[in-house]
Parts: C-alpha cells; sequence; structure tokens
C-alpha cells in the first residue's frame, strides 16, 4: 500500500513535456501500417521472392524507426498528447478512437519495435519449409498491429479492442500447427482463459464509463484524481474486476494455465507474443490505469500485490521440474510477470514497467535462443539435449547472457529492475513478501542455471547431428544479448534514472517513491539469493551429479509430483468447470436442438407434404379427376345405354310413338 | 239408330288394326292391318256424316279420299315390298334393322 | 230398338269378327279374305247408313282392286302359305295388346262422352250432288288427288322396275 499517498499530490504531480510536434500527430501509421501490411501479404504475399516476409519486415522496420524517433523525442523533451477520432456516439457516449504519444506508450511501441523487428529477422529463417509461411507472417504482422492499437488506446473502447485483437492474434498463432489436437486445444485453451478474464475487464470498464460518464482514460484519470464522488464509490470494485482482466492476459495464479500450453506455437511466436508484448499487456494496463489505482483504489493494490506474489512463487517452482525447455522458460516468464505485477501492487509503477522492459529484452534473446537450440536438435525436450556448447558457440553465448540477466546479475540488465522490485517491497514495509520474492530470485536463478547444464553442458544424449544456426538466426540473439546487457543501465538510482522520467512524462501524474540511491539491503539480498541458485544448481548438476542424473538428488516426492502435475489446477478446471459444461450443458443443449427445434421445424415440413398428399390423392386425384372422369364415363355409359333403343325395328318405333301418344291423350283428358 | 254402337265398333276395328301393325312379322300383313285402320276411319266418317245430316256431304266426300290414297299407299307399299323381297329374299320385317345402332 | 238396330248390331259383330280374324290369324290367305270380309260388312253399313255410293266405291276399288293387290304381294313375296305358327311377333304381343286396348279405351271413351246422337236417315245420297260438291267444293283435292294417283303408278313401276344388273332369274 502506498503510505504516503496525498490526492492532492496526486493531482498536481505532472511531469514537464511538449505535444509532440509533428511526429506524435502521425504517429497513427504505425498503428494503420501493420494491418495494412497484412492486407497485402494476404493478397500478393504469395507471389514474392521471400512469400510475404518482406512486407512485414519492412512494416516492422518501419515501427521500429518511428518508434526511435518518437523515443529520442521523449528522452529529449518529453512527449505527452493524445488524439481523437470521433466516429459517434450511443447515448451519451462518444466513440472515439485515436493514438496516444505519451512516455508509457512511446516505451511500449519502443520495446514492441525492437522485439518484433528481431524476432521478424529471425522468423524469416526459422520458419523457412514450414506450413502456411505467408500466413503465419500475416498473422505476426496482425499482431504487432493489435499490440500498437493496445497500448496507443486512449479510450477503454481502443483499449478493450486491441486487448481481444491480440487475442484473436494470439489464438491464431498459437494454433498455427494445428493439424496436431494438442496445438489446436493449446490455442483454445488461451483464448478461453483469457475471455474468462476478459469479463472481469468488460465489467470493470463498463462500472467506470458508466460512473464517469466518459471513455476517455485521461478523464477517467482526471475524475479519479480530483476525488469527484461517482468515481470513488465504484473505485475499489473496477480496480479488482480490471485487474482480473489483467490477470488473464498477463498469466497471474489462476488464470495462468494457458501460458505453459501456449508453447505449442513456434518458438519466434513464444519470444514475441509470451515474453516481450502480449502477456505485457496486463502489466501496461495496470501502468495506464496508475493514477486510479494509486489514488481512490489503492485498497485494489492490496488484491493485486498478493496474487503477484503467490504466482511469482509458485510458478518459478514448477519450473524447476521441467524437461521441456520452453516449458521452464514459459513458467519463468509467469513468474516474471509476477515480479511486475508485485511491484505495481507496491506501487512501485516505475519498478514494474522498468521489469516489463528488461524482462522483454532477455526473455526474448531467451527464447530466441531456446529455438535455436530445438531447431538444431529437433526436440524441446532438455533429456534429448546436452554438450551444445561445443557445437552452438554463438547460441551459448547468449543464452548465458540472459540467463544472468535474469537471475538478476550486475551489470546486466536484470539485475536493475529486480534490485527496484525488492527496493520497494523493503521500502513500503511489506516484510514478507519481500523474503518471497528474495526466494523467487533463488528460484529463478536455479531453475535457470538447471536448464543452461541440461542443455548445454555434459554429454549429447540426442540423436541428431546439432548444429550452429544460420547468421539470420544468430544476429538477432546477438542484437538482443546487447539490449540483455545495457538495457538496466537507464535507470541506476542515484546516478541516471532517465527510464523514470521516461515513463512518468504523462498527462496525469504519477505519485510514487524515487529512491535517491541503491537499497542496499534489497541489493544484497537479492544478488546473493541469485548467486545461490546459481552457485547450487552447478553444484547438483555438474558437481556431485552430472545433468543427466541431477534431477535425482532433488526428486522430493510427494512434492515433485504436484509440481509436475502443475498443482493439479488443469484437472481441477478440466474436471469441474469445462466437463460439466461439454458434458451437460452442451450435450442437453445440443439434444435440445436437434430433437425440440428441428424436429419442430421438421414437422412443419412433415405436416405440409402429408397434407399435400391428402390433397393430391383425396382431392385432386379422387375428387376432381374422378368427377371430370365421371362426367365423361357417365356420358360414354348412358350413351351406350340409350343407344340400345335404336333397334331398326320398325314395330318399336311404333309402339313408343303409341304409347306416347296414349300418354299425352290421357293427360289432355284429365286436364280437360 | 244410335250412332254410338257404329263409332265404338270403329274404335275397335282402329285397335285392332294397331295390334296388328305391332304384332305381325311379315310386311304384306303390316300393310294389310294398315287397311283395317283406314277403313275404321272410313266407317266414322260416313257416320258422322249421317249422323250430323251434313248438306255438304263432306264426311262421305273425305271417305272416297281416304279409300282412294289408301289405294295409292298399297300400291307403293307393295312395291317397296316387292324390292325389299328382291334384295333380302325375304319379307320379314325383323330383318330390315339397318338403321340400329 | 227396331229391326235395323238389331241388324245393324249382327253387322257390327261380324265386322268385329272379321277384324279380329284379321290380327290374329296365322294364316296370311285367311288374313287377307278376313279382310275382304271387313270390307264388304263395312260396305254393308256403307248401304244402311244410306251412303250408297260410298259403299260401292269400296267394293270397287278396295275389294276389286287393292285386295287383288294385297294377294300379288303376297304371292310375290313368297310368304309361307297355309298354317304358320311363326307369323307373328310374340315379344310384342303383351305391349301390343296394352296399346290397342288402351287406345280403344279412351277412343270409345271420347266418343262415348261427346256424341250421343240419333242418326236420322230420310233418304239416300244423292249421286248427282256428290259428283256436284266433288267437283265444285272439293276440285282441288279431287285434282290433286289424281296427281297422287299418277305419282303412286309412276312410283309404283319405277320402284318395282327390274334392274338389269340384279336380275334373278326366278324372279317376275
Amino acid at each position: 500500500m502506498v503510505v504516503n499517498y496525498n490526492i492532492n499530490l496526486l493531482a498536481e504531480a505532472k511531469a514537464s513535456y511538449t505535444d509532440g510536434g509533428i511526429f506524435a500527430e502521425f504517429a497513427w501509421i504505425i498503428v494503420v501500417l501493420p494491418f495494412l501490411a497484412a492486407l497485402l501479404i494476404t493478397f500478393f504475399g504469395k507471389n514474392l521472392p521471400l512469400k510475404g516476409a518482406e512486407i512485414a519486415l519492412g512494416s516492422v522496420f518501419f515501427i521500429f524507426l518511428y518508434s526511435c524517433i518518437l523515443f529520442y523525442l521523449n528522452i529529449t523533451k518529453g512527449v505527452a498528447s493524445e488524439f481523437f477520432v470521433n466516429v459517434g456516439s450511443i447515448g451519451s457516449f462518444q466513440i472515439e478512437f485515436g493514438w496516444v504519444v505519451d512516455g508509457l506508450s512511446i516505451m511500449m511501441y519502443f520495446v514492441v519495435g525492437t522485439v518484433s523487428l528481431l524476432v521478424f529477422i529471425y522468423a524469416i529463417n526459422y520458419m523457412e519449409g514450414e506450413i502456411r509461411y505467408t500466413f503465419f507472417f500475416t498473422s505476426l504482422t496482425l499482431f504487432a498491429g493489435s499490440m500498437l492499437v493496445l497500448v496507443s488506446a486512449p479510450t477503454l473502447l481502443q483499449l478493450l479492442i486491441g486487448w481481444e485483437l491480440v487475442g484473436v492474434c494470439s489464438y491464431l498463432l498459437i494454433g498455427h500447427y494445428w493439424e496436431e489436437k494438442e496445438n489446436s486445444s493449446a490455442a483454445m485453451k488461451a483464448f478461453i482463459t483469457n475471455k474468462v478474464a476478459d469479463v472481469g475487464l468488460m465489467i470493470g470498464i463498463i462500472i467506470l464509463a458508466l460512473t464517469t460518464g466518459t471513455l476517455r482514460i485521461s478523464e477517467i484519470l482526471y475524475q479519479a484524481t480530483h476525488d469527484y464522488e461517482a468515481i470513488k464509490s465504484v473505485a475499489y470494485i473496477a480496480g479488482i474486476l480490471i485487474f482480473i482482466g489483467a490477470m488473464g492476459k498477463s498469466a497471474q495464479f489462476p488464470l495462468h494455465v494457458w501460458l505453459p500450453d501456449a508453447m505449442a506455437g513456434p518458438t519466434p511466436v513464444s519470444a514475441l507474443m509470451h515474453a516481450a508484448t502480449m502477456v505485457t499487456a496486463g502489466v501496461y494496463l495496470l501502468g495506464r490505469l496508475f493514477p486510479f489505482y494509486q489514488g481512490i483504489a489503492h485498497e485494489a493494490l492490496d488484491v493485486v500485490l498478493i496474487f503477484g506474489v503467490i504466482t511469482l512463487f509458485s510458478a518459478g517452482l514448477i519450473a524447476i521440474v521441467q524437461d521441456d525447455l520452453k516449458k521452464v522458460l514459459a513458467y519463468s516468464t509467469v513468474s516474471q510477470l509476477g515480479y511486475m505485477v508485485t511491484a505495481m501492487g507496491s506501487g512501485a509503477y516505475t519498478a514494474g514497467l522498468f521489469h516489463l522492459w528488461t524482462h522483454a529484452f532477455f526473455k526474448a534473446l531467451l527464447f530466441l535462443g531456446a529455438g535455436s537450440v530445438i531447431h538444431a536438435v529437433h526436440t524441446n525436450n532438455m533429456s534429448e539435449m546436452g554438450g551444445l556448447r561445443k557445437e552452438m558457440p554463438r547460441t551459448f553465448m547468449t543464452f548465458i547472457i540472459g540467463t544472468v540477466a535474469l537471475a538478476g546479475l550486475p551489470p546486466l540488465a536484470g539485475f536493475f529492475s529486480k534490485d527496484e522490485i525488492l527496493a520497494s517491497l523493503n521500502h513500503e514495509g511489506h516484510n514478507f513478501f519481500f523474503i518471497i520474492a528474495v526466494a523467487g530470485a533463488f528460484i529463478t536463478a536455479f531453475y535457470m542455471t538447471r536448464a543452461v547444464l541440461l542443455t548445454f553442458y555434459g554429454e549429447y544424449r540426442g540423436h541428431g547431428h546439432p548444429h550452429e544456426s544460420d547468421s539470420m538466426m544468430t544476429t538477432p540473439l546477438m542484437v538482443l544479448a546487447f539490449f540483455a546487457a545495457v538495457a538496466g543501465w537507464v535507470n541506476i538510482p542515484g546516478i541516471y534514472t532517465g527510464f523514470t522520467k521516461w515513463v512518468t512524462t504523462r498527462k496525469n501524474g504519477i505519485i510514487e517513491h524515487h529512491p535517491e540511491s541503491f537499497d542496499y539491503f534489497a541489493l544484497f539480498s537479492g544478488l546473493f539469493a541469485g548467486l545461490a541458485g546459481i552457485g547450487l544448481a552447478y553444484y547438483i548438476y555438474q558437481v556431485i551429479s552430472n545433468p543427466e542424473n541431477g534431477d535425482e538428488k532433488i526428486k522430493f516426492q510427494p512434492v515433485w509430483r504436484v509440481l509436475e502435475n502443475k498443482y493439479y489446477l488443469d484437472d481441477f478446471y478440466f474436471k469441474y468447470i469445462v466437463d460439466p459444461i461439454k458434458i451437460t450443458f452442451a450435450k442437453s443443449v445440443d439434444k435440445f436442438n436437434t430433437e425440440i427445434l428441428d424436429r419442430f421445424i421438421n414437422n412443419f415440413g412433415n405436416v405440409a407434404s402429408f397434407l399435400g398428399r391428402i390433397v393430391y390423392d383425396k382431392l385432386d386425384q379422387g375428387g376432381i379427376d374422378k368427377a371430370l372422369n365421371l362426367t365423361s364415363t357417365g356420358t360414354d355409359t348412358l350413351g351406350s345405354k340409350v343407344k340400345l333403343i335404336q333397334t331398326g325395328k320398325t314395330q318399336q318405333y311404333i309402339m313408343y310413338f303409341l304409347t306416347g301418344v296414349i300418354v299425352i291423350s290421357v293427360l289432355v283428358l284429365l286436364v280437360l | 239408330m244410335s250412332a254410338q254402337p257404329f263409332l265404338i265398333a270403329a274404335a275397335a276395328l282402329f285397335s285392332m288394326g294397331i295390334y296388328g301393325i305391332l304384332v305381325r312379322r311379315n310386311a304384306v300383313m303390316v300393310l294389310l292391318s294398315i287397311e283395317l285402320i283406314l277403313n275404321a276411319v272410313n266407317i266414322n266418317f260416313v257416320v258422322f256424316n249421317q249422323m250430323l245430316s251434313d248438306v255438304l256431304l263432306n264426311g262421305q266426300i273425305f271417305a272416297i279420299f281416304v279409300i282412294t290414297i289408301a289405294a295409292a299407299e298399297v300400291g307403293i307399299g307393295l312395291a317397296i315390298v316387292l324390292m325389299l323381297f328382291r334384295n333380302r329374299q325375304t319379307a320379314n320385317i325383323n330383318e330390315f334393322d339397318l338403321m340400329k345402332w | 230398338m227396331e229391326a235395323i238396330d238389331i241388324f245393324s248390331y249382327f253387322l257390327l259383330l261380324g265386322l268385329l269378327l272379321a277384324g279380329a280374324r284379321v290380327v290374329t290369324t296365322s294364316n296370311v290367305i285367311h288374313a287377307a279374305v278376313a279382310l275382304v270380309f271387313t270390307l264388304t260388312i263395312t260396305a254393308v253399313i256403307f248401304l244402311l247408313l244410306a251412303a250408297e255410293f260410298v259403299g260401292l266405291v269400296i267394293v270397287m276399288v278396295y275389294i276389286g282392286a287393292v285386295i287383288v293387290l294385297f294377294l300379288f304381294g303376297i304371292m310375290i313375296t313368297r310368304a309361307p302359305l297355309g298354317e304358320n305358327a311363326e307369323l307373328d311377333n310374340d315379344k310384342n304381343k303383351t305391349i301390343a295388346l296394352l296399346i290397342s286396348f288402351s287406345i280403344f279405351g279412351i277412343f270409345s271413351y271420347i266418343l262415348l262422352n261427346t256424341f250421343d246422337r240419333q242418326i236420322n236417315i230420310t233418304e239416300g245420297t244423292s249421286t248427282e250432288i256428290l259428283g256436284q260438291i266433288l267437283l265444285s267444293r272439293f276440285v282441288y283435292p279431287f285434282e290433286i288427288v289424281s296427281f297422287v294417283l299418277l305419282a303412286a303408278l309412276i312410283g309404283g313401276i319405277t320402284i318395282a322396275r327390274k334392274d338389269n344388273a340384279l336380275v334373278d332369274e326366278d324372279q317376275v
């Protein structure tokens, strides 16, 4: 909880900024361009020499350049402006789209642009020869565009649209190899889990919109920071609900279950989406609405904090028992997202975003490195790897750099961001959470070292012929390694805190504690935890055992089994949520549909055909036709009977004649 | 004398003639029956003439005409019967039923 | 009841019997002869009724010519002579009886209801007056009847003329 929050301070806090000039005004290009590129790839991609990848690459490169320009502007002058385009209104709500150009958004643009560019270059080589190559790049470009829509959203509506678009692109990309059932199931799981969380987000947005009367984020934050009565009454519940939405996207416990399964997608997808961009959308949301959380909804931050801490610890533990390299990295991502959310929950706006920044680089690096390894040995399982540092030196070097950065050792990036989180936890007095976070750092270092040792050390346990990857794949690795190294130097407390200034350059000010120097207690705790983790792992897997058998030493049942089964959370979900719906509800709806609705409609058809048959048989054939036939046959029969009068015998004719005469004369006699 | 017996007798002859036309099979016999009818009519005419004491003798003159016509008719009739007999070798009127359906 | 009435009754009885014989006998010649009797008695009745000329005309024309013609016709058409049971159409008998009795009934009813006069004969019919009336008042019918006779004559000859193509050697 932010101890010293003062609502008046919040209202006055503002960093100095300009309006960004012409570059901010045309920043909508980087949002629209990916969609245009996706369209072009769809129609023309297959015929191009690189099968559409060049269009994708070109668009992302442009985004990268533009974001660099905006970044430079923010660094030098500070930019905070937003632009709106009104497309209509519903009742009293104005439907507006637009783009925000302020410190937070520019930071996100830069991250998205840089990582996307490097991942795209990597993917051109990695996905070569794979099925649906062109569509892959279409989806990736669409994803880049959707992410930009999300982070540039000035209204909650656009944010929600971007949110959902990113979810759809995630579904498409995770399920890229949908011919395998488990891949399409993983995509479905990701989408549905996100959708469950989105319910909270939507309800939260609706509450906020109804109480403030507007969808514009800046106006909502203004009302929040100026203590308007309406928004104050719903702040807590809205805060919780919006956080639930963030939980889904940013894989907080218990809605994290989709992220490990999402590793079924191609590795560039994992690197881009599930390391750097999509999963950070939840953290970004918390950051964007931070004045709201910091002020009137600060009770909600307690909930945020608790979930963050649970996530970072529990996911870290699961990562220890994994055999699949990508799953280790996935759980690591969940754990690091827990760190970011913890930071936000303890009121450290800059720390959370700083960790987002650094994590994007070194996690993308780790994923791409893992992809390089997997591409070489054709398997994800570490039990079939080993001794690869000789065959793949560059991958090995960059992977080491990423690991050290993640473990949090100076002077690499993770050290600075993790230290800031620990410092803010310490400063706010959350001692219990501090201990857990430190333990988390220890666990992080442990499982990452284990992964490195199992993959790159020991003897090769597989059946293939691994060799170093193409330069098109290793160059992005090296660029990311560079970033993983230097990205932390933009926010060194006491020396240079540029990052803090950059991300707080926004229309609604942020109040937080800015440390003047390192918090040495936190610093050394984290450092010690990291070193201890590395040391212990090295000890277990290299000294007293080898990478192949090292797991035996630490397989403490039943803890190991619980971790392997992911705390039985997936089983719980399937048994109590998915199966009841699938088996009972869905089946009964299907039965209702087939037997009642369809039968009802069919009955119309049956009745109509039955009536038709009756009309045909009875009325038409039996009635009308019979009547007509009767006329003709009756006449015929009558005629054939009557003609017998003409016998040709004269005497009979005379008899008829005389009979007539007698009758007439009798009649005449009687009358007269 | 009363006229009625004569009239009744004429009527009886008339009906006997009708019977003969309807019953007789030979064509000549039919003609014979026709003569009977004509004769009955003649009796009626003459009786009416005398009953009414007609000065202009209409009844008797008409009776003469009837006789004359009867004679002519018999001549033609028998000629026709002759021709029929020549063609069909029979005078049985049941054989002459070509005018049937 | 005078003697003449009784005489006329006898005559009428004979007339009826003869007439009955005409239509019921199965002998063709007997039928023709019965017709002769009928005509004779008719002539007698005419004489009785003081219509002498008509009676004599009947005797001359009817009996003298028409019956002879009939006999010739009977002979030429090879009518089976003698008793012949096949002369009547037995099928028609019942209806014919019905019809004839009905006609008789109707006629007698009419005649009995309408005419109930006496015949007063004072003198015979003057043939001279008959001739005068015939050729003055009835001259048109007289001439036309003569034409009819002429037509009948020619027609009879034409109809019964032997056609050379159809000649049958046994025929006349």
